[in-house]
Protein backbone atom coordinates (compact mmCIF):
# COMPACT_ATOMS: atom_id res chain seq x y z
CA UNK A 1 0.00 0.00 0.00
CA UNK A 2 2.65 2.53 -1.02
CA UNK A 3 -0.11 4.78 -2.36
CA UNK A 4 -0.58 6.33 1.09
CA UNK A 5 3.08 7.32 1.19
CA UNK A 6 2.78 8.71 -2.32
CA UNK A 7 -0.35 10.68 -1.43
CA UNK A 8 1.51 12.12 1.58
CA UNK A 9 4.42 13.05 -0.67
CA UNK A 10 2.02 14.81 -3.06
CA UNK A 11 0.48 16.75 -0.18
CA UNK A 12 3.93 17.69 1.11
CA UNK A 13 5.00 19.05 -2.27
CA UNK A 14 1.85 21.12 -2.89
CA UNK A 15 1.79 22.41 0.69
CA UNK A 16 5.33 23.68 0.29
CA UNK A 17 4.62 25.21 -3.11
CA UNK A 18 1.36 26.88 -2.04
CA UNK A 19 3.10 28.83 0.75
CA UNK A 20 0.16 28.63 3.07
CA UNK A 21 -2.58 29.28 0.49
CA UNK A 22 -5.46 26.81 0.41
CA UNK A 23 -5.07 24.22 -2.36
CA UNK A 24 -8.39 23.48 -4.08
CA UNK A 25 -7.36 21.18 -6.91
CA UNK A 26 -4.38 18.98 -7.79
CA UNK A 27 -3.71 17.52 -11.22
CA UNK A 28 -1.54 14.41 -11.06
CA UNK A 29 -0.10 12.52 -14.02
CA UNK A 30 0.07 8.76 -13.40
CA UNK A 31 1.61 6.54 -16.07
CA UNK A 32 0.08 3.17 -16.85
CA UNK A 33 3.46 1.58 -16.02
CA UNK A 34 4.08 3.54 -12.81
CA UNK A 35 3.15 0.72 -10.37
CA UNK A 36 0.65 3.06 -8.76
CA UNK A 37 -3.08 2.37 -8.73
CA UNK A 38 -5.14 5.53 -9.34
CA UNK A 39 -8.06 4.14 -7.31
CA UNK A 40 -5.84 3.35 -4.34
CA UNK A 41 -4.31 6.81 -4.62
CA UNK A 42 -7.77 8.44 -4.56
CA UNK A 43 -8.65 6.29 -1.56
CA UNK A 44 -5.60 7.54 0.34
CA UNK A 45 -5.83 11.14 -0.80
CA UNK A 46 -8.50 12.34 1.64
CA UNK A 47 -6.63 10.73 4.51
CA UNK A 48 -3.36 12.37 3.47
CA UNK A 49 -4.88 15.85 3.03
CA UNK A 50 -6.74 15.91 6.34
CA UNK A 51 -5.63 18.84 8.45
CA UNK A 52 -3.42 20.29 5.68
CA UNK A 53 -3.80 23.24 3.27
CA UNK A 54 -5.06 20.69 0.70
CA UNK A 55 -7.92 19.39 2.83
CA UNK A 56 -11.02 19.10 0.65
CA UNK A 57 -9.03 19.60 -2.57
CA UNK A 58 -10.17 17.89 -5.74
CA UNK A 59 -7.74 15.28 -7.11
CA UNK A 60 -7.66 14.91 -10.88
CA UNK A 61 -5.62 11.99 -12.19
CA UNK A 62 -4.47 12.07 -15.81
CA UNK A 63 -3.40 8.60 -16.96
CA UNK A 64 -0.44 8.52 -19.34
CA UNK A 65 -0.28 5.55 -21.76
CA UNK A 66 2.67 3.17 -21.82
CA UNK A 67 4.83 3.36 -24.94
CA UNK A 68 7.99 1.45 -25.72
CA UNK A 69 10.49 0.77 -28.48
CA UNK A 70 11.56 -2.78 -29.31
CA UNK A 71 15.34 -3.08 -28.91
CA UNK A 72 15.40 -5.89 -31.48
CA UNK A 73 13.65 -4.24 -34.44
CA UNK A 74 13.01 -0.64 -33.39
CA UNK A 75 9.24 -1.03 -33.66
CA UNK A 76 6.78 0.84 -31.43
CA UNK A 77 4.87 -1.09 -28.77
CA UNK A 78 1.94 0.09 -26.66
CA UNK A 79 1.95 -1.31 -23.13
CA UNK A 80 -0.81 -1.35 -20.52
CA UNK A 81 1.18 -3.61 -18.17
CA UNK A 82 4.89 -3.69 -17.41
CA UNK A 83 5.81 -6.32 -19.99
CA UNK A 84 4.80 -7.25 -23.47
CA UNK A 85 5.95 -8.30 -26.89
CA UNK A 86 6.67 -6.52 -30.10
CA UNK A 87 5.09 -7.91 -33.29
CA UNK A 88 8.60 -9.21 -34.15
CA UNK A 89 8.49 -11.39 -31.00
CA UNK A 90 11.00 -9.31 -29.04
CA UNK A 91 10.37 -8.73 -25.34
CA UNK A 92 13.38 -6.47 -24.70
CA UNK A 93 11.58 -3.15 -24.66
CA UNK A 94 12.83 0.33 -23.90
CA UNK A 95 10.09 2.26 -22.14
CA UNK A 96 9.47 5.72 -23.54
CA UNK A 97 6.49 6.80 -21.48
CA UNK A 98 4.12 5.44 -18.89
CA UNK A 99 6.30 5.67 -15.76
CA UNK A 100 5.18 9.21 -14.92
CA UNK A 101 4.24 10.05 -11.37
CA UNK A 102 4.20 13.81 -11.54
CA UNK A 103 2.21 16.72 -10.15
CA UNK A 104 1.29 18.74 -13.22
CA UNK A 105 -0.40 21.68 -11.52
CA UNK A 106 -2.48 22.85 -8.61
CA UNK A 107 -5.15 25.44 -8.06
CA UNK A 108 -4.90 27.68 -5.02
CA UNK A 109 -7.71 29.77 -3.54
CA UNK B 1 -13.62 20.70 -40.03
CA UNK B 2 -14.53 21.82 -36.54
CA UNK B 3 -11.40 22.22 -34.42
CA UNK B 4 -13.29 21.50 -31.21
CA UNK B 5 -14.80 18.16 -32.00
CA UNK B 6 -13.44 17.09 -35.36
CA UNK B 7 -16.92 16.87 -36.93
CA UNK B 8 -17.00 17.49 -40.64
CA UNK B 9 -20.33 19.25 -41.01
CA UNK B 10 -21.77 22.54 -39.93
CA UNK B 11 -24.88 23.22 -37.90
CA UNK B 12 -27.33 25.62 -39.53
CA UNK B 13 -24.56 26.57 -41.91
CA UNK B 14 -22.62 28.34 -39.18
CA UNK B 15 -18.82 28.08 -39.00
CA UNK B 16 -17.65 28.15 -36.22
CA UNK B 17 -20.71 26.61 -34.75
CA UNK B 18 -22.15 25.94 -31.33
CA UNK B 19 -22.28 22.47 -29.71
CA UNK B 20 -25.03 22.07 -27.14
CA UNK B 21 -23.66 20.26 -24.06
CA UNK B 22 -25.54 17.86 -21.81
CA UNK B 23 -23.69 19.10 -18.73
CA UNK B 24 -23.77 22.25 -16.65
CA UNK B 25 -20.81 24.55 -16.44
CA UNK B 26 -20.96 25.48 -12.78
CA UNK B 27 -18.44 23.69 -10.55
CA UNK B 28 -18.49 23.05 -6.82
CA UNK B 29 -15.19 24.94 -6.53
CA UNK B 30 -14.63 28.55 -7.45
CA UNK B 31 -12.19 29.70 -10.07
CA UNK B 32 -11.24 32.87 -8.26
CA UNK B 33 -7.89 31.31 -7.34
CA UNK B 34 -4.97 30.75 -9.63
CA UNK B 35 -3.47 27.72 -11.30
CA UNK B 36 0.16 27.00 -10.45
CA UNK B 37 2.15 24.87 -12.88
CA UNK B 38 4.33 22.49 -10.85
CA UNK B 39 5.67 19.67 -13.09
CA UNK B 40 7.20 17.98 -10.04
CA UNK B 41 8.06 14.29 -9.83
CA UNK B 42 6.42 12.87 -6.74
CA UNK B 43 9.35 10.60 -5.89
CA UNK B 44 11.99 13.24 -6.64
CA UNK B 45 12.93 13.65 -2.98
CA UNK B 46 13.58 9.93 -2.53
CA UNK B 47 15.48 9.80 -5.83
CA UNK B 48 17.68 12.71 -4.77
CA UNK B 49 18.46 11.10 -1.43
CA UNK B 50 19.15 7.79 -3.17
CA UNK B 51 21.68 9.54 -5.41
CA UNK B 52 23.31 10.98 -2.31
CA UNK B 53 23.56 7.46 -0.84
CA UNK B 54 25.00 6.23 -4.13
CA UNK B 55 27.67 8.90 -3.97
CA UNK B 56 28.42 7.98 -0.36
CA UNK B 57 28.89 4.32 -1.37
CA UNK B 58 31.10 5.24 -4.31
CA UNK B 59 33.24 7.50 -2.13
CA UNK B 60 33.88 4.63 0.27
CA UNK B 61 34.13 1.96 -2.38
CA UNK B 62 31.23 0.08 -0.77
CA UNK B 63 29.20 -2.33 -2.92
CA UNK B 64 25.58 -1.87 -1.84
CA UNK B 65 22.88 -4.39 -2.76
CA UNK B 66 19.13 -4.07 -2.24
CA UNK B 67 17.85 -7.55 -1.38
CA UNK B 68 14.11 -7.97 -1.96
CA UNK B 69 11.56 -10.80 -1.92
CA UNK B 70 8.21 -11.79 -0.53
CA UNK B 71 8.18 -12.71 3.18
CA UNK B 72 9.72 -16.13 3.79
CA UNK B 73 11.58 -16.55 0.50
CA UNK B 74 14.83 -17.03 2.38
CA UNK B 75 16.62 -13.66 2.22
CA UNK B 76 18.01 -13.87 5.74
CA UNK B 77 19.05 -17.51 5.44
CA UNK B 78 20.81 -16.68 2.15
CA UNK B 79 22.58 -13.79 3.84
CA UNK B 80 23.66 -15.89 6.84
CA UNK B 81 25.13 -18.47 4.51
CA UNK B 82 26.80 -15.86 2.30
CA UNK B 83 28.36 -14.16 5.33
CA UNK B 84 29.69 -17.50 6.64
CA UNK B 85 31.09 -18.52 3.25
CA UNK B 86 32.54 -15.17 2.12
CA UNK B 87 33.31 -13.58 5.47
CA UNK B 88 36.99 -14.44 5.07
CA UNK B 89 37.19 -12.59 1.73
CA UNK B 90 35.19 -9.43 2.24
CA UNK B 91 33.71 -7.55 5.16
CA UNK B 92 29.95 -7.69 5.06
CA UNK B 93 27.50 -5.47 6.90
CA UNK B 94 23.72 -5.51 6.74
CA UNK B 95 20.81 -3.11 7.07
CA UNK B 96 17.73 -5.11 8.06
CA UNK B 97 14.28 -3.77 7.24
CA UNK B 98 11.21 -5.26 8.89
CA UNK B 99 7.96 -3.83 10.14
CA UNK B 100 8.71 -5.13 13.66
CA UNK B 101 11.29 -7.09 15.71
CA UNK B 102 15.08 -7.28 15.61
CA UNK B 103 15.07 -11.02 14.88
CA UNK B 104 16.86 -10.71 11.55
CA UNK B 105 19.57 -8.35 12.83
CA UNK B 106 20.22 -10.83 15.65
CA UNK B 107 20.58 -13.66 13.13
CA UNK B 108 23.01 -11.62 11.04
CA UNK B 109 25.07 -10.71 14.11
CA UNK B 110 25.19 -14.38 15.08
CA UNK B 111 26.48 -15.18 11.58
CA UNK B 112 29.36 -12.79 12.18
CA UNK B 113 28.42 -9.50 10.52
CA UNK B 114 27.52 -6.07 11.80
CA UNK B 115 23.85 -5.27 11.37
CA UNK B 116 21.47 -2.41 11.99
CA UNK B 117 17.76 -3.12 12.26
CA UNK B 118 15.22 -0.64 10.90
CA UNK B 119 11.64 -1.15 12.03
CA UNK B 120 9.41 0.54 9.51
CA UNK B 121 6.24 0.24 11.62
CA UNK B 122 3.32 0.81 9.30
CA UNK B 123 5.50 1.44 6.27
CA UNK B 124 5.78 -1.40 3.76
CA UNK B 125 9.21 -0.61 2.28
CA UNK B 126 12.56 1.00 3.02
CA UNK B 127 13.28 4.39 1.50
CA UNK B 128 16.49 6.31 0.87
CA UNK B 129 16.11 8.41 4.03
CA UNK B 130 15.89 5.35 6.28
CA UNK B 131 19.00 3.91 4.65
CA UNK B 132 20.90 7.20 5.06
CA UNK B 133 20.04 7.22 8.77
CA UNK B 134 21.08 3.59 9.21
CA UNK B 135 24.42 4.30 7.48
CA UNK B 136 25.34 6.79 10.21
CA UNK B 137 25.06 4.03 12.81
CA UNK B 138 26.37 1.15 10.72
CA UNK B 139 29.32 3.02 9.19
CA UNK B 140 30.33 0.25 6.74
CA UNK B 141 34.06 -0.16 6.22
CA UNK B 142 35.68 1.08 3.00
CA UNK B 143 35.84 -1.67 0.38
CA UNK B 144 33.12 -3.73 2.08
CA UNK B 145 29.88 -5.29 0.93
CA UNK B 146 26.67 -3.78 2.29
CA UNK B 147 23.45 -5.71 1.90
CA UNK B 148 20.19 -3.86 2.52
CA UNK B 149 17.58 -6.49 3.28
CA UNK B 150 14.31 -4.81 2.39
CA UNK B 151 10.90 -5.44 3.94
CA UNK B 152 9.45 -8.73 2.64
CA UNK B 153 7.13 -7.40 -0.03
CA UNK B 154 7.20 -7.82 -3.81
CA UNK B 155 5.16 -4.69 -4.52
CA UNK B 156 6.06 -1.48 -2.70
CA UNK B 157 9.89 -1.66 -2.49
CA UNK B 158 9.97 -1.70 -6.31
CA UNK B 159 9.31 2.05 -6.37
CA UNK B 160 11.98 3.21 -3.97
CA UNK B 161 15.58 3.58 -5.07
CA UNK B 162 17.88 3.27 -2.07
CA UNK B 163 21.09 4.19 -3.88
CA UNK B 164 22.15 0.57 -4.35
CA UNK B 165 24.48 -0.65 -7.10
CA UNK B 166 22.18 -3.58 -7.90
CA UNK B 167 18.88 -5.02 -6.79
CA UNK B 168 18.75 -8.74 -6.07
CA UNK B 169 15.33 -10.41 -5.97
CA UNK B 170 14.87 -13.77 -4.26
CA UNK B 171 11.93 -15.99 -5.17
CA UNK B 172 11.48 -19.50 -3.86
CA UNK B 173 10.04 -22.80 -5.02
CA UNK B 174 7.11 -23.03 -2.53
CA UNK B 175 5.83 -19.62 -3.69
CA UNK B 176 4.93 -20.94 -7.12
CA UNK B 177 6.51 -20.55 -10.54
CA UNK B 178 4.54 -17.50 -11.69
CA UNK B 179 5.85 -14.89 -9.22
CA UNK B 180 7.90 -13.00 -11.86
CA UNK B 181 4.84 -12.34 -14.02
CA UNK B 182 2.55 -11.66 -11.04
CA UNK B 183 4.89 -9.03 -9.61
CA UNK B 184 6.54 -7.77 -12.79
CA UNK B 185 7.72 -4.38 -11.49
CA UNK B 186 9.97 -5.96 -8.92
CA UNK B 187 11.52 -8.41 -11.40
CA UNK B 188 11.84 -5.81 -14.13
CA UNK B 189 13.82 -3.48 -11.87
CA UNK B 190 16.17 -6.16 -10.54
CA UNK B 191 19.61 -7.16 -11.82
CA UNK B 192 19.78 -10.62 -10.28
CA UNK B 193 17.14 -13.24 -9.52
CA UNK B 194 17.92 -16.02 -7.09
CA UNK B 195 15.51 -18.95 -7.33
CA UNK B 196 15.86 -20.30 -3.82
CA UNK B 197 14.86 -23.57 -2.10
CA UNK B 198 15.49 -25.74 -5.17
CA UNK B 199 16.07 -28.61 -2.72
CA UNK B 200 12.27 -28.66 -2.37
CA UNK B 201 11.64 -29.24 -6.11
CA UNK B 202 10.92 -32.99 -5.64
CA UNK B 203 8.11 -32.17 -3.19
CA UNK B 204 6.43 -29.14 -4.73
CA UNK B 205 4.68 -28.65 -8.07
CA UNK B 206 6.96 -26.07 -9.65
CA UNK B 207 7.96 -25.73 -13.32
CA UNK B 208 11.48 -24.26 -13.34
CA UNK B 209 11.43 -23.61 -17.10
CA UNK B 210 8.14 -21.75 -16.84
CA UNK B 211 9.43 -19.63 -13.95
CA UNK B 212 12.58 -18.70 -15.89
CA UNK B 213 10.58 -17.95 -19.04
CA UNK B 214 8.31 -15.58 -17.10
CA UNK B 215 11.33 -13.90 -15.53
CA UNK B 216 13.00 -13.41 -18.92
CA UNK B 217 9.81 -12.10 -20.47
CA UNK B 218 9.59 -9.41 -17.82
CA UNK B 219 13.33 -8.72 -17.79
CA UNK B 220 15.55 -10.21 -20.52
CA UNK B 221 18.66 -8.87 -18.74
CA UNK B 222 18.22 -10.70 -15.41
CA UNK B 223 21.15 -12.79 -14.18
CA UNK B 224 19.49 -15.90 -12.76
CA UNK B 225 20.92 -18.38 -10.25
CA UNK B 226 19.14 -21.46 -8.92
CA UNK B 227 20.18 -22.04 -5.33
CA UNK B 228 19.39 -23.69 -2.04
CA UNK B 229 20.58 -21.45 0.78
CA UNK B 230 20.18 -24.29 3.29
CA UNK B 231 21.79 -27.13 1.33
CA UNK B 232 24.26 -25.01 -0.61
CA UNK B 233 23.29 -25.88 -4.20
CA UNK B 234 24.23 -23.24 -6.77
CA UNK B 235 25.75 -20.85 -4.28
CA UNK B 236 29.17 -20.85 -5.99
CA UNK B 237 27.59 -19.19 -9.04
CA UNK B 238 26.01 -16.52 -6.82
CA UNK B 239 29.34 -15.96 -5.07
CA UNK B 240 30.98 -15.73 -8.48
CA UNK B 241 28.62 -12.92 -9.42
CA UNK B 242 29.34 -11.17 -6.11
CA UNK B 243 33.10 -11.53 -6.57
CA UNK B 244 32.79 -10.11 -10.07
CA UNK B 245 30.93 -7.06 -8.80
CA UNK B 246 33.37 -6.59 -5.93
CA UNK B 247 36.33 -6.81 -8.32
CA UNK B 248 35.20 -4.04 -10.65
CA UNK B 249 34.84 -1.41 -7.95
CA UNK B 250 37.41 0.92 -6.56
CA UNK B 251 39.55 3.74 -7.89
CA UNK B 252 42.05 1.36 -9.49
CA UNK B 253 39.51 -0.85 -11.22
CA UNK B 254 39.35 -0.38 -14.99
CA UNK B 255 35.58 0.22 -14.99
CA UNK B 256 35.88 3.01 -12.47
CA UNK B 257 38.57 4.90 -14.40
CA UNK B 258 36.27 6.14 -17.14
Amino acid sequence: MHELGIAQEVVGIVAEASRGARVTRIVLEVGRLAAVLPDALRFCFDMATEGTVAEGAELEIVEIPGLATCRACGGSVTLDRPFGRCVCGGSDLEWLSGEELRIREMEVA
Amino acid sequence: MCATCGCSGTIDGLEPHHHPHPHEHDHPHDHAGSTVRLERDVLAKNDRLAERNRGWFAGRDVLALNLVSSPGAGKTTLLERTIRDLGGEVRVSVIEGDQETAHDAERISAAGSRAVQINTGKVCHLDATMVAQALVELDPAPGSLLVIENVGNLVCPALFDLGEAARVVVTSVPEGDDKPIKYPYMFRGSHVMLLNKIDLLPYVRFDVDRCLAYAREVNPHLAIFQVSATRGDGLQAWYGWLRGRLAVRGPFAPSAVH
